[in-house]
């Protein structure tokens, strides 16, 4: 049996799973419900100075697929609305009742250092193993100059992360807003300022829906509305991107990631693992689903690394990071060929409306001796583009297949139609 | 999503089961779906590209299209996508025999073995613009001034008149029958069109404007062709075929004995439909949907056994097999390979001597073994044919009227279309085509005239 016990900033884990600082990790009945469902740690939810904020109703809008499903939900709740004191002593609880399990203490502040450090202070007192700056709520708490309006300031971002490591001997996470332009940019500043890892990503600035009867952005509180985090399965690529770009930059070097966005299954957690995260952190699926959703995570996790030969998440770490490059190094002679099926192909036509109508005009209809219809790819005009491959609805009908153009490897900067090869050759 | 689906399907047969209990043994037989299940429903469609579905309709729906329609809420332009190609949609939705038409040429069959369930999508949204109670969704063409008389206020002439109406044309359907929708209103199964449904479709269908209804006229009767030739600018007969094929047989006549067409046509004006119960057995003899609808409904008023003969295997039978299932279903005892002979009157009941029948160098034979089956009810159900009143003008091709590939018949400036005319397809959803195409026709017709 494999073990999913890891080290995430240097702090022991039973499993790569915590919760993100969000609505489930807001109180002690939630955390605890969430460890006896088999959660390695928690991210507290952000706590600030006294007074509480005041949150609204309602708080969360939905984004569902044409097929009714679920593709993000944003939320435009405040951090923790409980006073101080009573979080930090149920945190103190949860830390002697679950010696085993993480829980680290989310914080934010105004951009004020002693204000970060007392806060800092107290929240470490209770026993956390860790501290989370939170540096990217996107709505409300940006406005009074905290959240994201810090974390969009890589000045700010080095600032706040450094007055908490002076302030406290715990590991620091800083967690980082995708809201912002280059985020190896906003990474390195919390690597100077001395950050021992950054958890990224925070929610995505957005407007859910408008409601088109009330002509107001969803979700409406009292007639009105305003922009919130957008989260869930939608966001996992530009989080997959933004953590992968952090684990491929020099600047960022030995900095450690706490992946989060819209991480569902244990597939999706390794795909961030293989990136170069040393653990991940979700929320919107035990939202959705509930905490058990972590029964599988874990058991998927582990049946994976044994199929494939992995003995622990650390052989898993980074695994596909030197396959990801830049476009540059992509070798332009490669080519693929899509291939149809015509025993399992169910004659829908959606590959060649959507080949005809957007791509190359690769893919056409033939009548069928016996009646139906037959689709062809006219491999001259294929691009290999994938299109036809990711519409087709039967699994394994339209395939991709590599063929050999007898051409060598090559990339654009060495391409010879790339005037500035020419240029640098001159 | 599969069991969802059967489970829905299960619960249609259920409700119409003669054993269902204390439910309503008329009850519709495939309930609407909910918009929940109708959004579901949707969902399994694949959207196809020049779907086979589309091409399997003979009104050609662009069935694709109303279901994306479905999915996206736009449940009023979806019923528009339907009507748009047959006005007589909600009808078709609920009689249809969608296995043999645009379900079987569902792709999904090959995938999953299900198809979408297309007929029950089109009532739900047919059913929504109708409730809505909206104005009209078509608009006519400026008025032209020119008259059309249309004879058959069925399927095929109520199509004919909307569609002409919407060119412009003044439309006055007549019908020998005191109430319009022909065999939507007395010839369809009582389960299949609850609520009054023809009737609130003849009213959708009249409110476009320009079409006025004549009851209780009847070509040969009330109304004279030549008459009708004089007095407008085209005319449309829709007649159907209203004459019961006689068995041809000694005692045909008895009491007990009545056609299928007859029983059905009683059964969808009886209300409640239980005043209509059935003592005893049953006899049907025919291998059609008509046959299986009179003994599906036999079977629902009551009848102990019921026996639906027929002369040759499951696989001849003009019935679908869905609808043979839904007899097997329903406790209707099938009969192959057997026809009657001659039926004696025994006072209470009538006994029916059958003779077992095989292929012979592909032709039918009678083996000349007999077997009597005896019972309080016969119902014939062996096809309908063309009553000739007024129609005596008109060429004739195989016992129906001749028409060209524009409805034409051999008189100009007279088209036809339904059942009345020499084609294979007998369907509700045919009929309505054709009455959409003679109506362009006719239009064509008229333009030519004038110019």
């Amino acid at each position: 049996m494999i073990d999913l016990g890891c080290r995430i900033g240097g702090i022991e884990s039973i499993n790569p799973y915590w919760l993100a600082s969000a609505p489930p990790t807001d109180k002690k009945y939630n955390v605890e419900r969430a460890f006896r469902a088999g959660w390695g740690g928690a991210v507290w939810k952000t706590l600030g100075e006294d007074p509480p904020v005041v949150n609204v109703t309602s708080r969360y809008g939905v984004h569902k697929s044409a097929m009714g499903g679920i593709i993000g939900i944003n939320n435009n709740e405040l951090i923790s609305d409980r006073p101080l004191e009573v979080n930090l002593k149920e945190i103190e609880a949860m830390r002697r009742e679950w010696p085993d399990r993480v829980i680290i203490g989310s914080m934010m502040a105004p951009m004020d250092e002693q204000a970060w450090k007392d806060l800092a202070i107290r929240i470490a007192n209770t026993g956390v193993q860790g501290l989370e700056l939170n540096l990217g709520c996107p709505h409300g708490m940006c406005e009074r100059g905290m959240g994201s309006a810090i974390g969009q300031v890589p000045e700010f971002v080095e600032k706040t992360t450094r007055w908490v490591r002076e302030a406290v001997d715990l590991p620091v996470f800083t967690k980082l807003t995708p809201n912002i332009t280059d985020i190896v940019e906003v990474a390195e500043a919390a690597k100077q300022g001395g950050a021992t890892a950054v958890s990224l990503i925070n929610t995505v600035n957005s407007i859910i829906g408008v409601d088109l009867d009330a002509m107001a952005p969803k979700p409406m509180i009292d007639g009105k509305g305003t922009h919130g985090g957008y989260c869930g399965e939608a966001v996992k690529p530009i989080a997959l991107h933004m953590v992968a770009e952090i684990a491929r930059a020099e600047a960022t070097r030995g900095l450690e990631i706490s992946a989060i966005g819209g991480i569902t299954t244990w597939r999706d957690a390794a795909e961030f693992i293989a990136l170069g995260a040393s653990g991940v952190q979700v929320c919107t699926a035990a939202m959705l689903y509930g905490f058990r959703i972590v029964e599988d995570m874990i058991d998927g996790l582990v049946h994976y690394l044994a199929s494939h030969g992995y003995r622990s998440l650390d052989a898993l770490r980074g695994r596909a990071l030197p396959n990801t490059v830049d476009w540059n190094q992509l070798n332009l002679n490669y080519d693929l060929k899509a291939r149809i099926d015509e025993a399992s192909c169910i004659e829908c036509g959606r590959c060649h409306i959507a080949c005809e109508d957007t791509s190359h005009q690769a893919i056409r209809i033939e009548a069928k001796a016996e009646g139906g219809r037959r689709f062809v790819v006219v491999d001259e005009d294929c691009v290999g583009c994938n299109l036809c491959m990711m519409i087709c609805p039967v699994p394994d009908c339209i395939t991709m297949e590599p063929v050999d153009n007898g051409l060598p490897a090559i990339t654009w900067p060495e391409h010879p139609k790339n005037p500035a090869r020419k240029a640098a050759a001159e | 999503m599969g069991q969802t689906r059967q489970t829905a399907r299960d619960e249609g047969v259920a409700a119409s089961s003669a054993n269902g209990g204390a439910a309503d043994p008329f009850a519709d037989l495939h309930p609407p779906l909910t918009a929940t299940q109708a959004v579901v429903e949707a969902d399994r469609c694949l959207y196809c590209y020049e779907a086979p579905c589309i091409a399997a309709c003979p009104t050609g729906i662009d069935i694709p299209t109303f279901i994306h329609q479905i999915r996206t809420g736009n449940l009023v332009g979806s019923a528009e996508t339907i009507l748009e190609a047959n006005i007589m949609g909600g009808t078709c939705a609920r009689a249809c025999p969608t296995e043999i038409l645009c379900e079987q040429a569902c792709v999904l069959n090959a995938r999953e073995r299900e198809p979408v369930e297309i007929g029950r999508l089109q009532r739900h949204a047919v059913d929504h613009l109708l409730a809505a109670n909206g104005p009209h969704p078509f608009t006519r063409a400026p008025e032209t001034g020119k008259r059309i008389a249309v004879v058959g206020a069925g399927p095929a002439g109520l199509a004919f008149a909307h569609e002409a109406a919407r060119f412009g044309h003044s439309v006055t359907v007549y019908d020998a029958r005191p109430k319009p929708g022909g065999l939507n209103e007395y010839g369809l199964a009582a389960y299949k069109m609850v609520n009054d449904f023809a009737q609130q479709e003849v009213r959708f269908i009249l409110g476009i404007g320009g079409i006025e209804l004549r009851l209780g006229m009847g070509l040969g009767k009330e109304l004279k062709l030549a008459d009708l030739r004089a007095e407008y600018d085209a005319v449309f007969i829709g007649v159907g075929l209203t004459e019961p094929v006689p068995l041809g047989i000694p005692g045909e006549d008895a009491p007990a004995v009545e056609d299928a067409i007859d029983f059905i046509a009683r059964l969808r004006q009886a209300e409640p439909k239980s005043s209509l119960a059935l003592k005893g057995d049953v006899i049907v003899i025919g291998g059609g949907n008509t046959a299986i609808d009179a003994a599906v409904q036999a079977r629902k008023l009551g009848a102990e056994m019921v026996h639906l003969v027929y002369r040759r295997g499951p696989e001849h039978m003009g019935a679908t097999h869905w609808e043979q299932d839904l007899a097997r279903l329903n406790g209707v005892i099938f009969r192959h390979w057997a026809r009657p002979v001659a039926i004696a009157d025994r006072g209470d009941v009538a006994e029916v001597t059958f003779e077992r029948t095989r292929l012979a160098d592909g032709r039918l034979a009678g083996t000349g073994e007999h077997f009597t089956l005896r019972a309080a009810h016969v119902l014939k159900a062996v096809g309908q044919r063309l009553a000739p009143e007024g129609l005596e003008e008109l060429r004739r091709e195989g016992g129906k009227l001749w028409v060209d590939d524009r409805y034409r018949t051999s008189l100009p400036g007279v088209y036809a279309g339904g059942d009345c005319i020499a084609r294979t397809v007998d369907l509700t959803v045919q009929a309505v085509e054709d009455g959409k195409q003679a109506a362009r026709s006719a239009d064509a017709f008229l333009k030519e005239k004038e110019s």
